[in-house]
């Protein structure tokens, strides 16, 4: 028999409900209300009284309504019809609500249940089995969708029987299973599975040893992204977070996306709805929405449901991974989510931590990022799921409880900066502050050398110390004026100045120059170390800052102007010229 | 508030603070209204029977034994087209002595709009003022606020937008309005000849803080009628955001909530949120633009309000002096209007996007070269070139006062770069140099 309660007391969306049975932590419950039902999560329990968030308004509830438990935890439900989706924080289908408007208690199905399928199975009967081997493969798009022994499957099993390929909806029983104990157990296309605990069912998590692209040139030049790695962008707003996830979410190099809007505006998910059926993919030419699915619990949604879509993206990601997949989870933004949680503990009247957080908050990041990464199946393939989230830092200010919670778990840091975006410097990426630890993996290094050129990581750490210098040397001419300062000064300014402006910055709106594949890149940053190899002679500072600005306008040119196109080599040649007649 | 016959009347308050009472009562349902001695006031915290009230005029005077009665419903607002060209108080009652407003009664604060069904902003909406038109464009949909200090004209400024801007409704909702402020903008909607389009919701400065929490659902509530039931154009204002957000900490002051960042409740972001996100370009063709003032103390945009503001809004409209010029200048630097790439260059000319950042980058030079100056160093001849740009940027295009069109804009921005600068040192693409450069 199922656990009742009735509601006792109300607080915004905690409710404390008085319980006549067992209930466990995170166990999902209904509050009658009216004709609807809203869904709630237990969050604490003392004695009889179990404190729940519920996942909707609370206007109108009273003392004394109905409260049901279900004896299980928020769920995803994984199966084919997951790409190119669009949900809640709870998986609610947002394309087949009715109305302009949410309603209140109005849950829909994440899957579509009639829709055929074109399945062929993978496993033959009498095969061994254990929970997330590949039992069939359904053609999901492009993609093939592997249907998968469930993940709550504990022990090993023989497949007793399989269907022959055909066209099936979800509900269709495609094999049936014996456990240890001779019982038979059916399996579907579909299975289900708590979004807070980590889907396992692999061999071995190795060190991430790949890159993964993203086109954007401080990334992929500067601080790689390691394919199964973790990154934040934190940030100030206007500082071009979004605009910057978006770049990543378009170009990446990654198999499926899964974006998760957390908290943010709706105006920049309507962005991704109009785009994305629109944009291409770089890497296949398909349409970027066919690799997409959009988690999106904008600002004004429920909040504690805005806690759950972040698990709910993860739970995707993992579900993908298992089928041998490079997926990409791009959250924006975790402050949001830490929000959340802060409200809630407030709320609850706990001992709040650091500006009002809950104080485990470093614990809760650190644990979802460490559901990111590259793992090994059973079968000996490889899957991986990379995550980067943006965090959005109280005044700007990164001396703060999220930010610095996720400086710990995470292994890349883009640190967004005022002064930068000021100067519509974009994007407004620290070069010196920012890093990849991958940068320091021996096997990335390798794996760099390989891919893009060898001695590559040298050069990028040559370039890196030009910013610096440069830096530096702009520093002593304020200080100091410039003719205070000797020439070479303001060489190395002007030097650094070139890196800036060719290589860190990007035009994200630029049809051509948005998308930089490593190739170019590669190209782009030995011609301009080339340069800053040069020792020139100039008469004064203003013949320096006149040759490096003709220098970078140029190069600018090339960047806005197809690879290797006539126009490219042009402005190519003009450069030569250029570097030849001066000095 | 007229009570109903045969209504449980409550006479035992158990404890009173400054905005908020607590009482026993059984079957109250969560934000459902109450009236305590005469006033009224708002569940918004249940324990076992122990009901606390937000008492939206304040508890000055409440004796334990007043009389306490709920009213069953959260606050509404009656819609219809009466609504227009009328003057309301925070509960929607009327101001300008006119008759009640009849029409359909809605619960305030509803639902969101489903980010499905929403559609992508797409219409510019062209103010004259040049720091914003080409710099910091408006699109209808958008949220934004203006963020200045208190001495800035930021309530002229926004009727000034509003008045030229192409909508069909203007809602105001003025939170803690000095009465001069109210007069002005009732002047300036009756100036234009507008003010059958207009609406507006006021709780001055004489009136309880409490009271402004209702004033931004009660505005968003009329402007949601006429964007959804009537597919119109509703641009609504409201100033000043950070005295609501005052209201909110005093409330949750009051109810022992552990305040975070700037002694604001934990819940600022979201209760921000709540408001700015009723903006919207719906299916149907209506949209809802927000057009909101966030006052800050010395220029301050790290404090908890500009900042979650600034997380929520699609940008900020940011109010200077500049002493160069002697104007009002909205400054190029810390403005920012995100939703402008959706109508630059689609709905303005080629170059725009180009115009804009080589013109900003190039009034950040002149910054340095002040510095520079300020420092006691030598000025180098492109110094001395940016800081006369710079001199003529702000007159001519940051300035509040200047009223063009958007192409004017762009035409003064080349005449500028043509002046004082040489092709490459605008780093603008070569084709739009060709197309347009002005001088040598």
């Amino acid at each position: 028999m199922k656990t009742t309660g009735k509601v006792t007391g109300i607080v915004s969306n905690l409710v404390t409900v008085e319980v006549n049975g067992p209930v466990s932590q995170n166990e999902l419950c209904y509050i009658t209300v009216g004709d609807t039902k809203l869904m709630a999560e237990v969050i604490k329990v003392n004695g009889k009284s179990a404190a729940v968030q519920v996942f909707e308004s609370t206007r109108g509830l009273k003392n004394g309504n109905d409260v049901e438990f279900e004896d299980k935890m928020l769920e995803a439900t994984l199966g084919p019809g997951l790409l190119s989706s669009s949900y809640d924080g709870l998986q609610n289908d947002l394309t087949t609500m009715t109305g302009v408007f949410l309603k209140r208690g109005e849950y829909t199905n994440p899957l579509n249940h009639e829709k055929l399928w074109d399945y062929t199975p993978i496993a033959k009967p009498g095969d061994k089995v254990v929970a997330a081997d590949w039992l069939g493969e359904v053609k999901e798009g492009w993609l093939p969708h592997k249907i998968m022994v469930p993940f709550s499957f504990k022990g090993e099993y023989t497949v007793k029987s399989v269907v022959e390929a055909g066209q099936y909806n979800i509900e269709k029983v495609v094999a049936v299973l014996t456990d240890a104990s001779g019982e038979d157990v059916e399996v579907k296309m579909y299975q289900k599975w708590p979004v807070k605990v980590a889907i396992k069912g692999y061999k071995e998590k190795p060190r991430p040893s790949r890159i993964m692209e993203t086109g954007v040139r401080v990334i992929d030049t500067l601080n790689p992204i390691a394919e199964g790695g973790t990154g934040f962008i934190p940030g100030p707003f206007g500082c071009g977070k979004t605009v910057l996830q978006h770049a990543i979410a378009k170009q990446g190099d990654a198999e499926v996306i899964v974006m998760a809007a957390c908290g943010e505006r709706a105006n920049e998910v309507v962005e991704i709805f109009t785009e994305f059926p629109e944009l291409i993919d770089p890497h296949t030419g398909r349409h970027l929405m066919e690799r997409t699915t959009i988690i999106c619990n904008t600002s004004n949604m429920p909040v504690a449901a805005r806690e759950a879509s972040v698990y709910t993206a993860m739970t995707i990601c993992e579900y993908y991974r298992a089928m041998g997949l490079k997926v990409l989870l791009l959250a924006d933004s975790t402050s949001r989510w830490a929000q959340a949680l802060r409200e809630m503990s407030n709320r609850m009247e706990e001992l709040p931590g650091a500006d009002a957080f809950p104080v485990d908050l470093s614990a809760i990041i650190s644990a979802f990022y460490a559901r990111a990464g590259m793992v090994v199946l059973n079968n000996g393939q490889t899957g991986s799921v990379t995550f980067i989230g943006t965090v959005s830092p109280a005044g700007g200010n990164l001396k703060e409880p999220v930010t610095e919670s996720t400086k710990k778990a995470a292994r890349c840091f883009y640190a967004l900066e005022q002064n930068r975006a000021d100067q519509k410097r974009y994007p407004a990426v620290n070069p010196i502050d920012s890093y990849s630890k991958y940068l320091e993996y021996p096997e990335i290094r390798e794996h760099l050398s390989e891919k893009v050129r060898p001695g590559w990581v040298e050069m990028v750490e040559k370039a890196k110390n030009i910013i610096r210098k440069g830096k530096d040397a702009n520093d002593q001419i304020n200080i100091l004026g410039d003719d205070g300062v000797p020439m070479s000064y303001h060489e190395l300014f002007w030097k650094s100045e070139l890196v800036d402006f060719v290589i860190l910055q990007q035009d994200a709106f630029d049809a051509i120059d948005a998308l930089c594949p490593l190739e170019r890149q590669s190209y782009m940053l030995e011609l301009v170390l080339g340069i800053c190899d040069k020792e020139f002679t100039f008469e004064d500072y203003e013949q320096c800052r006149n040759f490096f600005k003709e220098t970078i306008n140029l190069l600018r040119q090339m960047n806005y102007s197809e690879f290797h196109s006539e126009k490219f080599e042009n402005y190519k040649e003009k450069l030569n010229t250029l570097l030849s007649n001066g000095n | 508030m007229a009570t109903k016959a045969f209504q449980k009347i409550y006479t035992q308050l158990e404890a009173i603070t400054k905005a908020t009472v607590a009482l026993r009562a059984q079957g109250i349902s969560n934000d459902e209204l109450a009236v305590v001695d005469g006033r009224l006031a708002q569940v918004v915290k249940t324990k076992g029977d122990l009901v606390t009230l937000q008492v939206f005029s304040g508890t000055e005077g409440i004796p334990t034994n007043a009389e306490v009665t709920f009213l069953g419903v959260p606050p509404t607002l009656k819609v219809s087209d009466e609504l227009a060209g009328r003057f309301f108080d925070a509960y929607g009652k009327p101001l300008d002595g006119g008759p009640e407003v009849e029409g359909t009664e809605v619960q305030i604060g509803g639902p969101s709009v489903n980010p499905y069904k929403r559609r992508q902003p797409s219409q510019i909406i062209p103010t004259g003022i040049a720091g914003i038109d080409l710099n910091n464009t408006l699109v209808s949909g958008q949220k934004i606020p203006f963020f200045a200090d208190p001495d800035q004209p930021y309530n002229n400024v926004m009727a000034q937008v509003a008045l030229r801007a192409d909508v069909d409704k203007i809602i105001l909702g003025g939170m803690g309005l000095t009465n001069d402020d109210y007069l002005y903008f009732k002047h300036e909607f009756e100036a234009a000849g507008a003010l059958d389009k207009i609406i507006s919701f006021v709780n001055t400065t004489e009136q309880p803080p409490v009271e402004r929490l209702l004033i931004p659902d009660m505005a968003l509530t009329a402007a949601e009628y006429f964007a959804v039931e009537k597919n119109e154009k509703v641009l609504v204002l409201l100033t000043d955001m950070t005295l609501y957000a005052d209201a909110l900490s005093i409330v949750s002051n009051r109810m022992d909530q552990i305040p975070s960042k700037d002694s604001m409740p934990g819940s600022l972001y979201s209760d921000l949120a709540k408001i700015y996100e009723k903006a919207v370009q719906l299916p149907a063709g209506g949209s809802i633009t927000i057009i909101a003032v966030t006052t800050l103390n010395d220029g301050d945009i790290t404090h908890a309000i500009p900042d979650n503001t600034g997380y929520i809004t699609e940008g900020q409209l940011f109010l200077r002096a500049d002493p160069d010029s002697g104007k009002v200048i909205i400054d190029p630097f810390r403005s920012l209007s995100r939703l402008k790439q959706l109508v630059q260059g689609k709905q303005t000319r080629k170059d725009h996007s180009q115009v804009m950042n080589a013109s900003v980058r190039l009034y950040a030079d002149a910054q340095n070269a002040k510095t520079k100056l300020e420092n006691g160093f030598d000025l180098s001849d492109y110094d001395l070139r940016c800081l006369d740009y710079a001199k003529a940027y702000a007159t001519r295009i940051l300035a509040i006062d200047v009223n063009i069109k958007i192409d004017e804009m762009l035409d003064t921005a080349w005449e500028l770069f043509g002046t004082y600068f040489t092709k490459a040192e605008t780093g603008i693409k070569q084709e739009f140099i060709d197309q347009y450069w002005k001088g040598n």
